[in-house]
């Protein structure tokens, strides 16, 4: 029931924002926006279920539309995330899809491959391969460009191939280039988030997928902490007998 | 259970001797297989020096890493699928709905970087305390076939997962075998069973990692064990304790080997044990050295990694191949760094065994072998530009000068005079 009503909470403060701005032009001498955007650090706690529910469903809303992750179950994710199976098949699942099924995008490879120009890579395990904070840097340095074919472009990864699919929560931002290359962003349009809020979003979503490239993670660090415990007491006593027997030894 | 009588009263039965089954049994087994005899001359009348410190512990080390990367291992093949099709899938497969299949892989991943770990300190010890020096070379020569024999398994292993690391991986070391004169392109088509390393080359690696290079590595540790016991253990004092002989028969500095070592070796295991958990509970991928990041995305022939670097154990190796610009000259000082190991024995003139009693040069040369062996491995893992070429090269010379110079500066420098029976303080 907590967290139905958790998830149901979330649900509506997402649906409720209140579009605001971005921060306007700031005064000459202040730190230019973005322009310290490479030691962006997503900063997420996987340990944090409300962070990764909320992931999910920011996952489930903006990715799974184009993105899969083939090797997570549905039935894995309701377990794991501690969300009740009648909430996941009403608000997760998509149509026709069981709780057994892989989370899989209904959008069909070959589509995508003609519309993209590549077939949007599976996000099972985004997180390992390139890191939280290169998702993270992604997902907040989205760009209008004009001359790129999805009239948007990306810092953390030029000319990419995905469109600023969630301008409409962040808003829309142009960058600024000087001789040096890229110098700050400036805002174009607002979006349905505030600055903190969208980063917040963008957090979840990566604490979620963080959760799924390893979703035995939690875990693992909670049954070490017993088995190092276990093994340092074993050495102890094994200590104990060498130096009985070593007592012989002149 | 009690057994009665007719009349129901507690049955007085002969006293049985409770052991005489067992002693029946034992005798039985010994007639027809020498159990006692083989525990006897092996373990518990095996006089091992007394005086053995912390760089003795990582030989049996060695063992329970093979067995945990054999049992490891045996479990993984049930689930895992060799092929290019399957092979990622099915290690994601192992990570998330195999019952402790997290576990055992993480367990075999960090085993193979443990493995390394303790063969080269036992490697270092012998080093150390000049352990393939006579009557030891044999012992040490099978002792490299055995490394030989690990690098192998290790290679072929790393590119099971099929990821793109072991994709690209794989395409640099078969290469590798590519500048041979001569024969090396076929040998590489021969090598990959393709033209392209591809599933005929996944499955022949298979193949190898599980049956063939394993069955070789049991032969050739079991043979290095047997030479060891027929020559008897070195020690940190580097003096043979069979020419010092008690009454009884039994060297005057040695102990039996069982109960002394197999207790002192339980210790050993027991910390080493919490070293290796820590890893695969807590740092399973250990920031990219154990499990690389590229790996966590499937083989893609048609996207190279920004930087394809092996494993950390071959990262020395790697950095001499690259500090040489010419690819055929490189893949020589590849293998003239590993077999350079081999002539150990004959390199070294030095009349005592232990660095505890050699001169300063020795010491000093094994002081700058470590240094540029790790200097080396580090290298390895960066990018071949610039000032790393450079160092790299500095570093290789240095490798290669520590073996070409030992039959002098081992023979120049005056020693330190052996001890007649080993140093030991008891605790």
């Amino acid at each position: 029931m907590r967290t139905e009503a958790l998830l149901a909470a979330l649900l509506l403060a997402v649906a409720g924002c209140v579009p605001q701005r971005l921060p306007a032009a700031e005064p000459e001498g202040a730190a230019k926006f973005g322009a310290d955007w490479e030691s962006w650090r997503a900063d997420t706690n996987v340990a944090d279920l409300a962070s990764v529910q909320r992931g999910a469903r920011n996952f489930v809303s903006y990715c799974l539309g184009c993105h899969s992750l083939k090797y997570e179950r549905w039935s894995r994710l309701g377990t794991d995330l501690r969300i009740p199976g009648q909430l996941l098949e009403q608000d997760l699942l998509p149509p026709g899809a069981r709780a057994t099924d892989y989370i899989m995008t209904g959008m069909p490879a070959a589509d995508a491959k003609d519309w993209f120009g590549k077939t949007p890579p599976d996000l099972s395990l985004m997180v390992r391969a390139r890191g939280r904070d290169y998702i993270y840097q992604f997902l907040t340095t989205f760009y209008v460009d004009a001359t790129s074919p999805t009239g948007a472009n990306n810092l953390r990864l030029p000319t990419t191939a995905m469109p600023d699919v969630l301008s409409e929560l962040e808003g829309l931002k142009g960058a600024v280039f000087n001789k040096g290359g890229f110098d700050h962003f400036e805002p174009v349009a607002p979006g349905r988030m505030s600055l903190a809020e969208y980063e917040g979003f963008v957090r979840d979503t990566v604490n979620f997928l963080d959760y799924v490239s390893e979703p035995t993670q939690l875990e693992r660090r909670q049954l070490g902490v017993w088995v190092v415990l276990f093994l340092l007491v074993f050495s102890w006593l094994a200590l104990l007998v060498k130096r009985e027997y070593w007592k012989d030894v002149h | 259970m009690t057994v009665k009588t007719a009349t129901g009263s507690a049955a007085a039965l002969p006293k049985a001797d409770r052991g005489s089954v067992g002693k029946r049994f034992r005798a039985w087994l010994n007639k027809r297989l020498p159990v006692d005899e083989f525990l006897a001359s092996q373990v518990t009348e095996y006089y091992a020096p007394k005086n053995f410190n912390f760089w003795y512990y990582f030989g049996s080390l060695a063992l329970v890493v093979l067995v945990l990367q054999l049992v490891t291992g045996i479990f993984l093949t049930m689930f895992y699928k060799p092929g290019e099709a399957t092979a990622f899938d099915s290690v994601q497969f192992i990570m998330r709905e195999v019952d402790w299949g997290w576990l055992i892989r993480y367990l075999h991943s960090s085993g193979a970087s443990f493995f390394f770990i303790v063969v080269y300190l036992h490697m270092f010890r012998a080093f150390l305390y000049g352990s393939y020096k006579p009557p030891r070379e044999l012992l040490w020569l099978l002792g490299m076939l055995v490394y030989l024999a690990l690098m192998a398994e290790a290679f072929m292993g790393y590119v099971l997962p099929w990821g793109n690391m072991s994709y690209w991986g794989a395409q640099v070391i078969v290469n590798v075998f590519g500048t041979i004169p001569g024969i090396g392109p076929d040998l590489v088509l021969w090598i990959r069973g393709d033209y392209g390393i591809a599933d005929a080359t996944l499955s022949r690696f298979f193949s190898l990692h599980v049956a063939a290079i394993p069955l070789a590595l049991l032969l050739l540790v079991a043979l290095h064990l047997v030479a060891l016991h027929q020559v008897g253990s070195n020690n940190p004092d580097g003096i043979e304790i069979k020419e010092k002989v008690g009454a009884d028969g039994h060297p005057l500095d040695g102990i039996p080997f069982h109960p002394y070592y197999t207790v002192k070796d339980f210790v050993g295991i027991a910390v080493f044990l919490v070293a290796l958990a820590i890893v695969v509970f807590f740092v399973p991928t250990f920031g990219g050295l154990f499990l690389e990041s590229p790996n966590f995305e499937p083989a893609n022939p048609i996207s190279t990694p920004a930087d394809i670097t092996p494993v950390w154990y071959f990262t020395p190796y790697y950095a001499m191949l690259r500090a040489v610009p010419d690819q055929r000259l490189g893949a020589l000082l590849l293998l003239l760094a590993i077999m350079a190991f081999l002539f150990l024995p004959w390199l070294d003139r030095s009349p005592v065994k232990s660095m505890r009693y050699r001169g300063w040069m020795s010491r000093s040369a094994l002081a700058i072998f470590v240094v540029s062996f790790i200097g080396l491995g580090y290298l390895g893992m960066q990018p071949a530009l610039g000032i790393y070429v450079i160092i790299a090269r500095v570093l290789a010379a240095l490798y290669f000068l520590f073996f070409l110079l030992m039959p002098f500066y081992t023979s120049l420098e005056t020693v330190k005079p052996v001890p007649a029976r080993v140093v030991y303080h008891a605790h």
